[in-house]
């Protein structure tokens, strides 16, 4: 029998080295004769140990990392292949407390199974959740993912069953279901990881969504930046079909639905919906006022779900597990589970899937390590480039859409960035203002010239000119942007600004010395 | 990379393939920039008469997105992420460096047309910055020196 070894395909650990490693087993396996059976999956998430090997063993798989090319050799001499010691064997993956202390529901799959093979797709409780929707009514659907307390996993926290409800009940001669994968905020990768790891996942979410609100057509809008995740999604809407999940009459139902993917073209707006859905038209990304609300009049004028990647990707588990199974994960308004992404400065970054609650302390020093250089952390920032920059005295705050707003932060789409104390909170503030010149569609005057006026003045700071007075500007810039703009652009800018003004006052002090002299 | 040369008739015909989709713009876009490596004028032509659209509103469409070009990049490309996750490991840094070794700033090609430096906002490798795109490999954990192996690789 041949010895079936496990190797991530996703583009976090092409990045670092996994094609090499594959390659260098295939390779020494010929010369010694060896029978080996490599399997390409998603990766699990904990990006620190990439490239992993894991090898099926009678007692579970056994997993070896970061494994680089050279390290190949010396694993098979010390028995890789049954598991044997070495230096970078860390056991069992699910022993491992990163990955023991999540509770993994949307990315149950990710990091196990083929992300291309139908079979271990429905071997591993795929389609559970469609086959429960097809023997609903479309209402019901719609009630059950109600009841099931989800809520926008793209950063807003619309509830998704609500939405859903508005096109269901919306009249139009076609519909669509609109996937928002253009995760464009830095310290964020879980859509990635969906879309590389388990895009069955999202397939069948999307046909969930269809069915739900009588839409027959779908679009998936990837950001350009994520070419593995386009190609994957594409195999896997391609095998979709050929299987009968997709088409005229979706697994034999009679409710047709299709699939199709875009590509955006590198425009961080475009994440917004309504900017996502002209880019859709083929237009300019520019923001649209609502309303009227893309639920009544959305892709084409048509009423249009759109959701984030992680909301249609949680429908399944909704579905197959029943609302009050996933209604029992969270705290508050906060229900199920929220794929939480660390990542920047940090010792053990990834994807780590927890109920909501759980301390932003928690997160970053005891499941996190604290930080990758082994300097104390001194900001984290939450939710983007449109998030918070958070200071440790705010650690207590725990993991919940409204925890985070009655702090005047917000979890966004759930990236947790790790900064260590070497960090110029005013060179951050800066970025923050010209990240939304570079990426502003024009629309609003106060995102799109505020946000250049806002580098010139936040400069002058730093140059130490008429710091009080041009401190007293950035504030009123950032107010005037925050209440002038159509779209969380323009409107959310002043968080990482605002924030880094206030936790942070030592770097906007007279001269570039403030910090350390206040030390 | 190698592009095709400009060709009005096969631009033609890849405006065609495309043009029966919903929204055909990008995509549209998108292959013949595959195809000729930028978009050039007299393709824009092209599109904005397939689509019936005015060439001041194509030309708005084509310069609202990062991605296009008008001119073709150098022989490579370096797309460096400039976002908060890798800087907070040395992004800023990094990219210094590299304008610095290679002698042009962002978004400029070397005198010999090697290679392209370009800013990216984000690959989504944000547990293992800092990241690059490199003629479209993904790379992470990228340093000065891994930085100088890969342009001294691309001058050879």
């Amino acid at each position: 029998m041949s010895a079936r070894l496990f190797i991530s395909r996703d583009s976090g650990a092409l990045a670092v080295g996994a094609e090499e490693v594959a390659q260098a087993i295939t390779a020494s396996a010929g010369r010694r004769g060896l029978d080996i059976q490599i399997v390409r999956t998603g990766s699990r998430g904990l990006y620190w140990l990439e490239p992993t090997i894991e090898v099926e063993t009678p007692e579970g798989r056994i997993a070896y990392g970061p494994v680089a090319a050279g390290d190949v050799e010396g694993l098979i001499d010390a028995d890789l292949l049954t598991g044997g010691a070495h230096a970078l064997r860390v056991g069992r993956p699910e022993q491992i407390p990163f990955l023991k202390r999540q509770t993994r529901l949307t990315f149950a799959r990710c990091g196990i199974t083929d992300p291309l093979s139908i079979e271990d797709y429905r071997a591993h409780g795929g389609f559970q959740g469609l086959e429960k929707a097809l023997r609903l009514t479309a209402p019901q659907i719609v009630d059950e993912v109600t009841q099931s307390g989800l809520r926008g996993r793209g950063g807003a926290g619309f509830p998704t069953g609500i939405k859903w409800k508005t096109v269901l009940d919306a009249v139009g001669d076609r519909k669509y279901i609109v996937c928002n994968a253009d995760e464009g905020d830095s310290g964020t990768f879980a859509d990635r990881m969906i879309l590389e790891g388990d895009p069955f996942l999202l397939i069948e979410g999307m046909i969930i969504a269809g069915i739900a609100t009588g839409a027959t057509k779908g679009f998936i809008y990837i950001r350009s930046e994520y070419p593995h995740g386009i190609a994957t999604t594409r195999d896997a809407i391609e095998i979709a079909r050929k299987a009968g999940y997709l088409g005229a009459s979706v697994h034999g139902s009679g409710h047709a639905f299709d699939l199709e993917v875009r590509a955006g073209a590198g425009a961080y707006v475009c994440g917004e919906e309504t900017s996502l859905l002209e880019s859709l038209e083929g237009k300019r990304g520019v923001v649209r006022a609502k309303p009227p609300l893309p639920a009544h009049k959305g892709l084409f004028g048509c009423p249009t779900v759109i959701n984030n990647v992680l909301s249609l990707a949680a429908v399944p588990t909704v579905m197959a597990q029943g609302a009050a199974f996933y209604k029992d994960f969270g705290v508050g308004r906060s229900r199920g589970t929220m794929p939480i992404q660390l990542a920047g400065n940090i010792k053990h970054g990834g994807l780590f899937e927890a109920a909501f609650g759980i301390t932003l302390g928690e997160l970053v020093d005891e499941i996190g390590g604290g930080t990758a250089s082994g300097r104390p952390v001194r900001a984290v920032q939450v939710g983007g480039p449109l998030g918070a920059y958070f200071p440790r005295a705010l650690f207590d705050t725990p993991f919940d859409y409204e925890a985070f707003a009655a702090r005047d932060g917000l979890i966004g789409h759930a990236g947790v960035t790790v900064f260590d104390e070497t960090v110029d909170m005013r060179v951050q503030a800066r970025f923050a203002m010209e990240f939304c010149a570079i990426e502003s569609c024009g629309k609003c005057t106060p995102c799109r010239i505020g946000s250049t006026r806002g580098v010139e003045v936040i400069d002058k700071i730093g140059r130490g000119e008429a710091v009080e007075a041009n401190l007293t500007l950035v504030k009123d810039l950032c107010n005037t942007m925050k209440f002038g703009s159509l779209c969380a652009l323009g409107g959310f800018t002043p968080y990482p600004v605002m924030s880094a003004i206030n936790h942070f006052p030592e770097d906007f002090g007279p001269n570039e010395s403030g910090r350390q002299a206040a030390e | 990379m190698a592009y095709e040369a400009w060709n009005e008739a096969r631009a033609r015909e890849i405006v065609a393939a495309h043009q029966m989709q919903e929204g055909p713009a990008l995509p549209i876009l998108h292959a013949l920039q595959e195809a000729f490596g930028s978009v050039p004028d007299p393709a824009l032509r092209i599109v904005a008469e397939a689509l019936n659209i005015s060439r001041a509103e194509i030309h708005g469409i084509v310069t609202f997105y990062h991605d296009f070009r008008h001119e073709p990049a150098g022989r490579h490309v370096l797309k460096l992420c400039r976002a908060e996750a890798c800087q907070s490991v040395g992004a800023d840094r990094l990219a210094a460096h590299a304008r610095e070794r290679l002698g042009i700033g962002w978004g400029e090609t070397t005198p010999d047309g090697a290679v392209t430096l370009e800013p990216i906002f984000c690959l989504g490798l944000c547990a293992l910055g800092p990241s690059a795109l490199a003629d479209g490999q993904v790379v992470g954990r990228l340093d000065e020196k891994r930085l100088d192996a890969m342009i001294d690789g691309i001058r050879r």
